[in-house]
């Protein structure tokens, strides 16, 4: 177990290392010039050389990354170039709102991929593992932006059940009125997560339930409900938490989508902006944030896997 | 799982069922709906092949002499968007563009992914395992971010698309090749080939690559839906080709800002159109990819 | 008095797409309270599938299942889930043959006992800790309070399988059924488990029906024989009559492919050649016929049924039973 831990550890500091390597280099060999996005039409070459050594631009480029990583153990992400907002200020302000429609998403997906695979397990192949299985077959073609703008046409336009676009206020203010704004694109956004938990969950279950030790369970004398909940969900919840992990991780920037739709303020939607922007300060800041936290997520996932499975960790 | 903890009768129906498919195999056909899926596919690439010859509207530019927000109708089949451009011509040429981003961004990743990982899954030694290292390490980087920064940066033009998407999927494609070349790098019939004497080239042409066919094909179906839904994500955030050029994505962009009436009109069929289309060429790629898969016996991918 | 289990001309076969497999063909038998059983079998017999059939364990939809399974007086064959609930783990348990797959290996030893406790007697939380605990140490488990709290996975085969048994013996059930229960131990290890469950059963008064493909295990400990082969019973007698008066072919054979410490070093051990039938088209004749060295054209045409022998009790289906066969090879 500890060894298990250890070995993940340094695993997850190499990668976190590459990842802010990747971060910094990829928006530094980009074309697009933050001096001109500053000077705007005050670009002169004087004032370029100027403001390129204020940035320290004329620096080498490892001597760059070394400054900005240092500042980064300092909290301190830069300040965007357009708005003069710091970049933590800005990360601060739209991670929650990722936060909230991943875990509402999440929940939802739980919610709908749980019992359904549980009652398709039941009988494989029997009709009800057929109507669920083509149904997420369905949802696997049906991605947010082909998804959202259908659902705002019917709830939000047509039968007013859900607020339009721009109706987010932070959970602090309103929480009945957050809950309803954040409730449509999570819908949007658990469909694909239900599709991948039930197929993987629906298999594993399937697999699971023909095991002896079930057998052993059911002579026992135990209630069908109890050998599902107690003693085949979790050995068949490993892949699911694996690929949760995954899909939670592409979520914090995965959210684009239905940020921009609705107009909520998130990571996706600041850096969409940023972007347009030539904001690099911004987006350099938002990536690496991004990237350590779906880093981060997938090792709280690996080390959940030995909680759930004992077998993992003993390997 | 062994034999011995099997109960017997409970094993034979287990290799019964086994036994099953490999028996049917030759005659077992992929069914009516298989087909009806291919076909569609067929359908819409020939149309974009041949959209200039077909006897369309201009996609780019409107009769302004004609209706504003049309439903659909003789004139014009799907209706006319605000811009009195014809929606269904806009979807045709707008398949152009996942067509090309998706089987050309796929193509591309086979190359850089797929030929690096055959022969680095069949050599083996230190090479492969700083390959197989790096693709761990670049997959934990959300490849989206970096797609979308490089794209806003670079250029919006459709090659440079499908450039920054077919590598950035390099290294989930390096992954699934290498993993199915490895199971047939050390089989018996290549190792006969080896001791034939022939060359490394001829074992990977000849003997591995027609057995990790079915997995190309499947999982390569697999990418192209995966990569359409990129580029329409890019499309719908206006990242991808630049308007007036239409895509299914920006033409979904366009009918939601007009739905939530942003410009004062609204005009649902701009919605529904492009998202039937985008519906349909997805769900026609995952019913042949799985019916390939399942046909051909290919363990289930996990994306 | 009724026994306390009656099976009557069992049938079992599972739908399969190439056809039905009878894996029981027209089982009898019936067990006193306190009495052992042993059903003997090369894989393939039909003994698990039996075994499964009398405790309701087979999946419905696949298994079909006709004849009469009668545990004290009540019919339970084909008895609805709910019904059958109440008899699993209080009246009949099952201990399984592979110890490495029948726990569940990401609960605890201890929630695996204690949960019949808690749902059958009803027993509190520490109630049923300390139940387990004594059952762990009955079972011969050491440093029970450690092991309570271990994973399967930590323990050896053989501790695993003294786990299987406490878990069975948990709420004192009338019959046990144990199912291969050596299989996969160590044949020192093979020894104690069997032993133990002597103990236990001469302790509790428990009926038991030991299945296993070695007749060397139920040779001591059973009272009554039965031998299987391809899903019929082909011969039947009380222990001693067995060994003494063994009458089918395939019995003997058995016999002969077990190794014995009088042997003198290196002897050949008999083997059986061949395989048993397929049970998708079962033979006309005798199932054991192709395989019989000392088969007829009768054997191969007609299929014997079992026949009452000179002793009471012991019954076979052979055309030309060994005594007689002896008989026609002397005159």
């Amino acid at each position: 177990m500890g060894r298990y831990i250890a070995k993940r550890v340094v695993l997850l500091i190499i990668i976190i290392f590459f990842v802010s390597v990747a971060s910094f280099f990829l928006v530094h060999l980009l074309p697009g010039n933050p001096v001109d996005t500053i000077l705007g039409p005050n670009a002169t070459p004087a004032n370029t050389l100027i403001v390129n050594h204020e940035l320290g631009l004329d620096k080498p480029l490892w001597e760059q990354y070394f400054i900005w990583i240092s500042h980064v153990f300092q909290g301190n992400l830069g300040q965007s170039y357009t708005t003069h907002q710091t970049t933590s200020n800005i990360i601060g302000q739209s991670f929650p709102i990722d936060v909230e429609l991943i875990i509402g998403s999440q929940l939802l997906a739980f919610a709908v991929a749980f019992p359904m695979a549980m009652s398709a397990s039941r009988r494989p192949n029997g009709l009800f593992d057929q109507v669920a299985n083509s149904t997420t077959f369905g949802m696997l073609a049906l991605p947010p932006f082909v998804i959202a703008p259908v659902l705002v046409l019917l709830f939000a336009v047509h039968w007013h059940v859900f607020p339009g676009p721009a109706s987010y206020v932070p959970l602090t203010q309103n929480l009945w009125t957050n809950l309803h704004a954040i409730l449509l694109p999570s819908i949007v956004l658990a469909m694909g997560s239900i599709v991948v938990y039930f197929r993987l969950l629906r298999n594993d279950l399937i697999a699971t339930l023909q095991e002896d030790f079930i057998t052993m369970a059911r002579s026992k004398g135990l209630t069908d409900r109890r050998i599902m909940w107690r003693h085949a969900l979790r050995p068949s919840s490993v892949s699911l938490l694996a690929s949760a992990g995954v899909t939670i991780g592409s979520l914090i920037a995965g959210t684009f989508v239905v940020e921009l739709l609705l107009q909520m303020p998130g990571l996706g939607y600041q850096l969409i902006f940023s972007v347009n922007q030539d904001d690099y300060t911004v987006v350099q800041g938002i990536t690496l944030v991004v990237a350590v936290a779906i880093v981060l997520i997938n090792f709280l996932f690996d080390f959940l896997f030995t909680v759930v499975d004992p077998r993992i960790a003993r390997e | 799982m062994s034999d011995q903890i099997t109960p017997p009768a409970i094993a034979a129906t287990a290799t019964a069922a086994a036994d099953e498919p490999e028996e049917e195999l030759t005659t077992k056909s992929l069914g009516l709906f298989f087909w009806i899926c291919v076909g569609w596919i067929t359908l819409v690439i020939v149309m974009a092949l041949i959209a200039d010859l077909l006897p369309l509207p201009d996609p780019n530019i409107g009769n302004f002499n004609g209706s504003q927000n049309a439903g659909p109708g003789w004139g014009h089949l799907l209706g006319t968007d605000d811009l009195y451009r014809d929606i269904f011509s806009r979807l045709i040429f707008g398949a152009r563009v996942s067509l090309v981003v998706g089987f050309g961004g796929t193509g591309l990743g086979l190359i850089l992914g797929g030929i690096p990982a055959m022969v680095s899954a069949y050599r083996r030694g230190r090479v492969d395992t700083l390959l197989n290292t790096t693709s761990y390490v670049v997959l934990a980087f959300p490849a989206i971010v970096a797609v979308i920064a490089i794209v806003t940066f670079w250029g919006h033009a459709l090659w440079k698309i499908t450039l920054v998407i077919g590598i950035a999927g390099a290294p989930l494609i390096f992954r699934v090749i290498r993993a199915s070349t490895l199971s047939y790098a050390t089989r018996d019939f290549v190792l006969a080939a080896k001791a034939l004497g022939a060359s490394d080239r001829r074992i990977l042409a000849r003997e591995i690559l027609p057995n990790i066919m079915p997995t190309v094909v499947s999982f390569g179906l697999i990418a192209v839906a995966t990569i359409i839904v990129l580029e329409g994500s890019l499309s719908f955030l206006g990242l991808s080709v630049s308007p007036p050029t239409p895509s299914w994505g920006n033409m979904l962009n366009e009918g939601s800002s007009l739905l939530t009436g942003a410009k004062g009109q609204t005009n649902p069929w701009l919605v529904i159109f492009p998202a039937s289309a985008m519906f349909l060429l997805l769900f026609s790629l995952n019913v042949v990819a799985d019916k390939l898969r399942s046909h051909f016996d290919v363990t289930e991918i996990k994306l | 008095m009724t026994p306390l289990l009656e099976v009557d001309d069992l049938h079992v076969s599972f739908a399969t797409p190439r056809g039905a497999v009878r894996a029981v063909q027209g089982v009898s038998l019936s067990l006193e309270q306190g009495t052992t059983l042993g059903i003997v079998g090369e894989s393939g017999s039909g003994k698990t599938v039996l075994s499964r059939a009398i405790m309701g364990l087979l999946p419905r939809h696949s298994a079909t299942q006709t004849g009469s399974v009668r545990y004290q007086g009540n019919e339970i064959l084909n008895a609805p889930n709910d019904e059958l609930r109440q008899l699993w783990g209080t009246h009949i348990a099952m201990v399984f043959q592979d110890p490495m797959t029948s726990l569940n290996p990401v609960l605890r030893i201890g929630r695996q006992i204690t949960e019949t406790l808690r749902i059958h007697l009803d027993l509190t939380k520490s109630e049923a800790k300390e139940t387990a605990l004594s059952l762990l140490m009955q079972v011969g488990i050491p440093s029970p309070v450690e092991r309570f709290n271990a994973y399967p996975g930590q323990l050896s085969g053989g501790m695993r399988q003294r786990v299987m048994i406490a878990i069975a013996l948990a709420c004192a059930p009338n019959l046990l059924m144990a199912d291969e229960p050596t299989t996969g131990l160590d044949v020192t290890v093979q020894a104690q488990i069997l032993d133990l469950l002597s103990t236990l059963q001469h302790e509790r008064q428990m009926a038991m029906i030991l299945v296993t493909h070695d007749l060397g295990v139920v040779a001591t400990r059973a009272d009554e024989i039965i031998v299987m082969y391809a899903g019929n019973v082909v011969e039947r007698a009380p222990t001693n009559v067995l060994f003494t008066q063994m009458s089918m072919p395939y019995t003997e054979a058995l016999l002969g492919s077990m190794p014995r410490i009088s042997y003198p070093s290196h002897t050949r051990l008999l083997s059986i050649d061949g395989r048993p039938p397929d049970l998708l088209s079962p033979p006309a004749g005798c199932p054991f016929a192709p395989r019989c060295p000392y088969a007829q054209g009768k054997c191969h045409r007609e299929k014997p049924t079992l026949v009452e022998g000179a002793v009471p009790g012991h019954s076979y289906a052979c055309w030309f039973p060994l005594p007689i066969r002896e008989k026609a090879a002397t005159s």
